[in-house]
């Protein structure tokens, strides 16, 4: 019973202040904690401000590519990875094990470091090579920096996913399939992929989820460019408005769809193979 | 014979291409920027604020110049992981030992859930909350004038709790769970008072849970920067704000380098004793949150 009571307050814990922003979201009063009554004002306001709308844009391109990179890497690695034995799978193991777990900030401070150093050797470089008359292009720090930076983390993550779902995959379909005579590709398009495809796609909503939500990989290495939670940590430092309780909760809202909808994906599966088994 | 070495040359051929795009981007935005940050760590501070080529200890005998970030960040990232601890095991007991199944996916959802979503926005939350208008309005309001709850120690570690709490729950639970629920039954029967089968057998079972959970938070706030730039207001100072000071304010790279770089020693430190708590328990090493 105290346990229960325990178990309640800490969930509450969890979610009350999630709760307070989406409640300070819809308020109508100009001040950000002082409750008016409900308004969709401040949406209103958040989403034709056009520096939100451009940072917004930004963070869905960012987080678009970094997700659709790390489902392609991710899942031809983890098929590869399946086949391998010996060291080399051991120091990948080690590299995949080092992406997740190291934390943003050490990612961010190094790819800014090394990323710089390589533009300001490559840059007159590029400018002696370029024809004469026409503008040589400058490698600056932008999209793609945080697309790569992202990319590492969010491909070790579809790694890890797909190769638990090919370590559960039924083997014997695979066998059936090459008896049958079917050619390696069309054993993995019609049994390999079907059956690791639910993984594949929570593993993209997941990333995208990382990638849009990432601030402080973003805050190193996004240049001039703006993200959305760059822009909110800016906002947040100039002081507390509204708008920003109305970004956070659509930032909010975005990722629980993402989220709930990888985690059914996952289930999902698991079900079907408790039921079969 | 023949024919299984073809095969062979086949499928590792196809391997080292289905391999290398990962590769060049281990090689590229995880090593060679590594090892950029060490030789950097190693150089000298040009006038105009980037990096001189050179070899000298400099940097590091600096160190001491940012001794209050490093005795911050040493003395609240392991409170912050003890106190995260405390209030997840309870939970994670629950959900492991007393949920009925119906429910327990479901709750552990619910979990983590929070951990998937902006830190950003839920450590603003707390600003919101803790700060002038939030809990000291209310407080005012029944007679309690100036109470200051923002910028605050007690702040920094409450947002230390709530960002990383969901992280520790999880490997937890995964380790009550494991657990024979027939030896709960056998320590019953042979007299063990409820609270002595906790100590003796719930408790060392879960261990290897624990420190996994210990090692994840407390790698991660060691490296924290929005908790105590939000809930500490530039009074308590951790590595990582040291960090974005001088790599993105005073523009001090080689300094912020070999920072950097005791920063991941530390924590590869903390790795390897992690690695020898918890070698030959199989059940430790998991560290998958979906």
């Amino acid at each position: 019973m105290v346990m229960r009571f325990y178990s309640i307050a800490v969930y509450l814990f969890l979610y009350v202040p999630i709760g307070i922003i989406v409640l300070f979201s819809f308020n109508s009063g100009r001040n950000a904690s002082d409750f008016r009554g409900l308004s969709i004002e401040w949406y209103g306001k958040a989403l034709s401000n056009p520096f939100v709308l451009e940072s917004l844009t930004s963070s869905l391109i960012i987080a678009f590519s970094a997700a659709f990179l790390s489902s392609i890497m991710g899942t031809t690695a983890a098929l590869a990875l399946q086949r391998m034995r010996g060291p080399m799978k051991t120091m990948f193991d080690g590299l995949i094990y080092v992406s997740i777990m190291i934390p943003g900030i050490v990612i961010g401070i190094a790819t800014l470091v090394a990323l710089v150093t390589v533009f300001d050797a490559l840059n007159p470089l590029l400018a002696a090579v370029w024809p004469e008359g026409a503008e040589p292009p400058r490698l600056s720090l932008g999209y793609v920096s945080v697309i790569a930076a992202h990319t590492l983390f969010t491909m070790s993550l579809v790694i890890v996913l797909v190769r638990a779902r090919i370590a559960g995959m039924d083997r014997s379909l695979i066998e059936a399939s090459q008896d049958l005579y079917a050619t390696p590709w069309r054993t993995f398009r019609q049994v390999t992929l079907p059956q690791i495809f639910p993984a594949i796609l929570a593993g993209f909503l997941l990333s995208f989820t990382f990638s849009f939500d990432d601030f402080i990989i973003s805050f190193f290495v996004a240049g001039a460019n703006t993200t959305l939670p760059i822009y909110v940590f800016s906002s947040i430092r100039r002081g507390i408005t509204p708008e920003v309780n109305a970004i956070g909760t659509m930032v909010l809202a975005v990722s629980l769809t993402l989220l709930i909808s990888a985690q059914l994906l996952l289930r999902k599966n698991d079900t079907k193979k408790a039921a079969k088994g | 014979m023949a024919t299984m070495i073809k095969d062979g040359n086949k499928g590792s051929w196809l391997t080292a291409v289905l391999l290398a795009p990962t590769t060049l981007w281990f090689l590229v935005m995880l090593i060679m920027p590594l090892i950029v940050v060490v030789i950097f760590s190693f150089g000298e501070r040009s006038p105009m604020g980037g990096y001189a080529a050179s070899f000298t200890f400099d940097q590091y005998a600096n160190l001491p110049s940012r001794l209050k970030a490093f005795t911050n960040t040493l003395t609240y990232a392991p409170l912050g992981t003890l106190l995260t601890l405390l209030v997840a095991y309870p939970l994670a007991y629950y959900l492991a030992v007393k949920v009925s199944a119906r429910w327990k996916l479901l709750l552990l959802v619910l979990v983590i859930v929070p951990f998937w979503t902006s830190l950003l926005i839920r450590t603003y939350a707390w600003i919101f909350i803790l700060g002038g208008r939030g809990i000291p309005n209310l407080l005012e309001m029944i007679g309690f004038d100036d109470v200051r709850l923002i910028n605050t120690p007690g702040a920094v570690l409450l947002g230390m709790i709530y960002g990383y709490l969901p992280l520790m729950v999880f490997p937890i639970y995964v380790s009550l769970e494991k657990l024979d629920k027939q030896l709960l039954e056998a320590s019953n029967d042979l007299g063990g008072s409820p609270f002595r089968t906790f100590l003796q057998v719930t408790l060392p079972l879960s261990m290897p849970g624990m420190a996994t959970g210990c090692m994840l938070v407390f790698i991660l706030l060691m490296g924290e920067f929005l908790i105590p730039a939000f809930l500490g207001g530039g009074k308590i100072f951790f590595l990582g704000n040291a960090l974005v000071d001088l790599f993105l304010q005073s523009r001090n790279w080689p300094f912020g380098s070999a920072l950097a770089v005791t920063l991941v020693i530390i924590m590869l430190v903390t790795v390897t004793i992690y690695m020898r708590l918890t070698m030959g328990s199989k059940t430790g090493r998991d560290v998958s949150i979906m």
